[in-house]
């Protein structure tokens, strides 16, 4: 096999002041013709830098300092804008994590693939639609004369991949850069992403550079695989190998902290229910005029489940499946159109909001998002005694209080004192859970709260959650859209789809005999399954 | 915050410029003592004509180079306190339009839109032909036509910080809704109040110097705007009657916009590092 593009000696020097001197140091390898290297790492490894700095994108202030990159007999990194401009695309493309921010809203999708071509001045307008329609088909967009009058909005998030992919393809590419490709996608759309990558590599013979953190995805499609660490490469090798043997502790480290399939002992909860959902409703209404009919998504339909005292329930769900409304309808973020949310007997659903203030501390929420759920001019103090001291706790008491909490989310008393821009997402996200802790909660409603994380940080929140939950007896509601995370924590697992219930038990029910064919799917979606399976027992063997 | 503002080349030379404003604003009585109105000379001197008098003297005699410095007191004073006044107004409204929404924001927005309709500097003439000329009349004249933008720019910022998830956490700490709005909500609106303010006291000084100019101002006061007025028949004859209090309107109202704009990279280092790469690439 022909190597298509060489990586030598590669670093990329940070701006002074960075919190280390370079992004990318003294790396090399090479992707053969038909090959697909997955560059693996955590954020703030270097990864997408290299992919940047070979598509000549590197942000202000980032600069190549030595190294070459040949592709075709040329030093990539040394060519002028003009042939960059001429490569990119048509010899190298790439394709981004997130569809929506990387395809133009205003502009049709059909539009848009042409403009490739008009870009390199190929074909002529007639052709250049023919060849986007092609280009449609083969991507398995579903009915492709009208994907291509669609907007980017109107696509679902796999779609809208399938479209940059397609755009990507345009010019018969001999590299193709996958810059964290999937990690915005539902399981299930994954799966089908992750196939079509592979399909296409085989039918074009391209070599695919495929950047991610998951090493699920890793089993799915790499052939050679690269590790790394704080710019550095730490291991590399074929996938078999390094997923297998791995011989460096980081890529160790990495590997356990995956969230596997493995199911943990089940433990003995009591019967005693800490929240209760009746018959659940929740309909949004979009758009809606004279001459258009109101859209009505149902979001939550008629769901009614038991978080015991001391259980994690978790709710798993692709996007849309309306688990996150029926969080934000439990803790009255949202109001609901119907049903009853029982908490220690008091109906939450129906309190007026003046009575609903009184009761809000009985269900605390750890959000998604570490960074936009910590207020920025507010102290960590702050934070964890608003709500306290609203409750009618004396301030003394209330602070050390919150002391004691960050000591056992493990950030130390003197975190108080500090802004939240001086933490990272880790960090934040416990401090999220002290908060929540601070309120003296019957219940706890995590929204997604370890998917912002890389896997190693998400394993020691995780591991936190676990600690807590033996610790204070806590009862959590655990919604993710991740089945693996949810099996390491929960006790029982919630199935939803489409705003309905389709299956509850318990974790053991749930993996190993699900009744429902969705279930089944989404067990199935699950990236590197078989591989983590054997990985799993291997460990065990060991 | 500071860092950053300081080392903006153009922010600190509004700085010096606007120091100096002041400075002279407030030693006027010690520079002058005898104030801006008291014949010194005779009329038309040209500036450095007579030791002394380094502006020259004007239609009546006066010292120019006293007219400027009073004139500075005017200008700033109006500037800043309409500017307060404005924020006074357009801030709170804002901020319940933005974060109670329904038919708050659509009454609050309605009133504003009734301001926004009439042009402003037409409607600062109305106000202060009806009150009277006086420096309260200006003032508040000024800021009752500047604050809708205040409010408009408070309600936007408001409604994009109050679906942030940590306004959700406040929520869920049962604090009441008031209570969220001032600690959790309008702290992270003041940068962008903060530039508005700025730009809008140079707003202020140069429709106060509007005003004035048309004889609208204080006749109690000696102002920029009121200095131009009064020479504009002798402009072709003696040329310094309108030039200095020209330049001096010229500086301090490009002192505030290079503070202004300072801030605005200083809160958005995102932004200010971006146009710094994009003036480098061109050079």
């Amino acid at each position: 096999m022909s190597t298509t593009l060489s990586i030598e000696h590669l670093t990329i020097d940070l701006p002074p002041g960075a919190d280390r001197p370079h992004a990318v140091d003294d790396v090399s390898f090479a992707i053969d013709k038909g090959e697909i290297l997955c560059v693996v790492g955590e954020s703030g490894s270097g990864k997408s830098m290299t992919a940047n700095a070979l598509m000549g994108l590197l942000p202000p202030g980032v600069k190549v300092r030595a190294g070459r990159a040949l592709f075709e007999s040329r030093d990539i990194l040394k060519l002028p804008e003009a042939e960059k401009q001429a490569l990119r695309g048509a010899r190298i493309a790439m394709i981004f994590q997130e569809p929506m921010t990387a395809l133009n809203p205003l502009m049709r999708i059909g539009d848009q693939i042409a403009e490739v071509f008009a870009a390199h001045d190929r074909f002529t307008t007639a052709e250049r639609r023919k060849k986007a329609l092609a280009l449609i088909t083969e991507v398995g967009l579903p009915d492709p004369e009208k994907i291509i009058r669609a907007y980017p909005f109107q696509l679902s998030g796999g779609q809208r991949q399938r479209a940059m992919i397609a755009m990507a393809l345009a010019l018969e590419p001999k590299l193709l850069i996958a810059d964290e490709p999937t990690t915005a996608l539902d399981v299930t759309t994954q799966a089908q992403i992750l196939k079509l990558i592979l399909d296409l590599r085989d039918r074009r013979g391209m070599a695919v550079m495929f950047i991610t953190h998951d090493f699920g995805v890793v089993a799915e499609i790499a052939d050679q695989v690269i590790v790394m660490r704080e710019g550095r490469v730490v291991e590399r090798g074929t996938a078999a190998r390094v997923l297998e043997q791995p011989e460096h502790p980081y890529t160790q480290r990495l590997l356990e902290a995956i969230p596997t399939g493995k199911l943990p002992q089940a433990r003995a909860v009591p019967q005693e229910p800490a929240l209760e959902i009746k018959a659940l409703r929740k309909t949004y209404r979009t758009g809606g005029g004279l001459f258009k009919p109101v859209r009505e998504v149902r979001a939550v339909d008629d769901v009614s489940l038991t978080v015991a005292r001391g259980e994690v329930l978790g709710l798993v769900g692709e996007s849309g499946s309306g688990k996150s409304t029926l969080g934000r309808t439990a803790v009255r973020l949202v109001d609901p159109d119907g049903g009853q949310v029982l908490v220690g007997g008091t109906d939450l659903a129906a309190l007026s909001e003046q009575d609903l203030r009184a009761q809000r501390h009985k269900v605390q929420m750890v959000f998604q998002d570490p960074y936009a759920s910590l207020n920025p001019r507010q102290k960590i103090m702050g934070a964890l005694t608003d709500g306290p001291i609203a409750k009618g706790v004396p301030r003394a008491q209330a602070q050390s209080r919150a002391r004691e909490l960050l000591e056992i989310v493990g950030l130390g008393a003197d975190a108080a004192e500090r802004y939240p821009h001086e933490f990272s997402g880790g960090q934040r996200q416990r401090i999220g859970i002290a908060r929540a802790l601070a309120m003296d909660p019957e219940l706890i409603i995590a929204d997604e709260a370890v998917s912002a994380l890389d896997v190693s940080i998400q394993a020691q929140v995780l591991d936190l959650l676990r600690d807590l939950r033996e610790r204070l007896s806590l009862s959590i509601l655990f919604i993710t859209h991740d089945l693996r995370v949810a099996a390491q924590l929960c006790d029982r697992i919630a199935v939803m789809q489409k705003g309905r219930l389709v299956e509850i038990g318990t974790v053991h029910q749930i993996f190993l005999t699900p009744q429902q064919d969705y279930t089944r799917q989404l067990l199935a979606a699950v990236p590197g399954a078989d591989w983590a399976d054997s990985w799993q027992q291997q460990a065990a063997g060991a | 915050m500071w860092k950053r503002f300081s080392s903006n080349m153009g922010a600190m030379v509004g700085v010096v410029l606007l120091l100096a404003v002041i400075v002279v604003a407030l030693t006027a009585p010690l520079l002058f003592p005898n104030g801006p109105w008291q014949m010194v000379q005779r009329p038309f001197l040209a500036p450095m004509a007579v030791d002394g008098l380094p502006l020259g003297t004007d239609t009546l005699g006066r010292n120019v180079a006293a007219q400027l410095a009073y004139g500075a007191r005017v200008s700033l004073l109006v500037g800043l306190v309409s500017t307060l006044v404005a924020l006074l107004i357009g801030v709170p409204l804002g901020a319940l339009a933005g974060f109670y929404g329904s038919w708050v924001d659509e009454g609050a927005m309605r009133f504003t839109e009734f301001f926004q309709t009439i042009p402003n500097f037409a409607l600062a003439i109305v106000l202060v032909a009806i009150f009277e000329p006086s420096l309260a009349s200006i003032t508040i004249a000024i800021a009752i036509v500047s604050w809708p933008p205040v409010a408009r720019l408070v309600r936007a910022e408001v409604m994009s910080v109050r679906k942030r998830e940590f306004v959700d956490a406040a929520r869920l700490a049962g604090l009441t809704r008031p209570r969220i709005l001032l600690t959790q909500v309008l702290p992270n609106t003041v940068s962008p109040i903060i530039v508005m303010a700025s730009l809008m006291v140079a707003t202020a000084i140069l429709l106060e110097s509007s005003l004035s100019f048309l004889g609208l101002g204080d006749p109690n006061a000696m102002s920029w705007g009121y200095m131009i007025g009064a020479a504009r028949t002798v402009i072709r004859t003696s040329w310094w009657l309108s030039f200095f209090p020209g330049i001096a309107i010229v500086i301090t109202v490009l002192a505030l916009n290079l503070i202004g704009e300072g801030l605005n990279d200083a809160f958005n280092p995102h932004l200010s590092r971006r146009r710094a790469r994009a003036g480098k690439e061109k050079a």
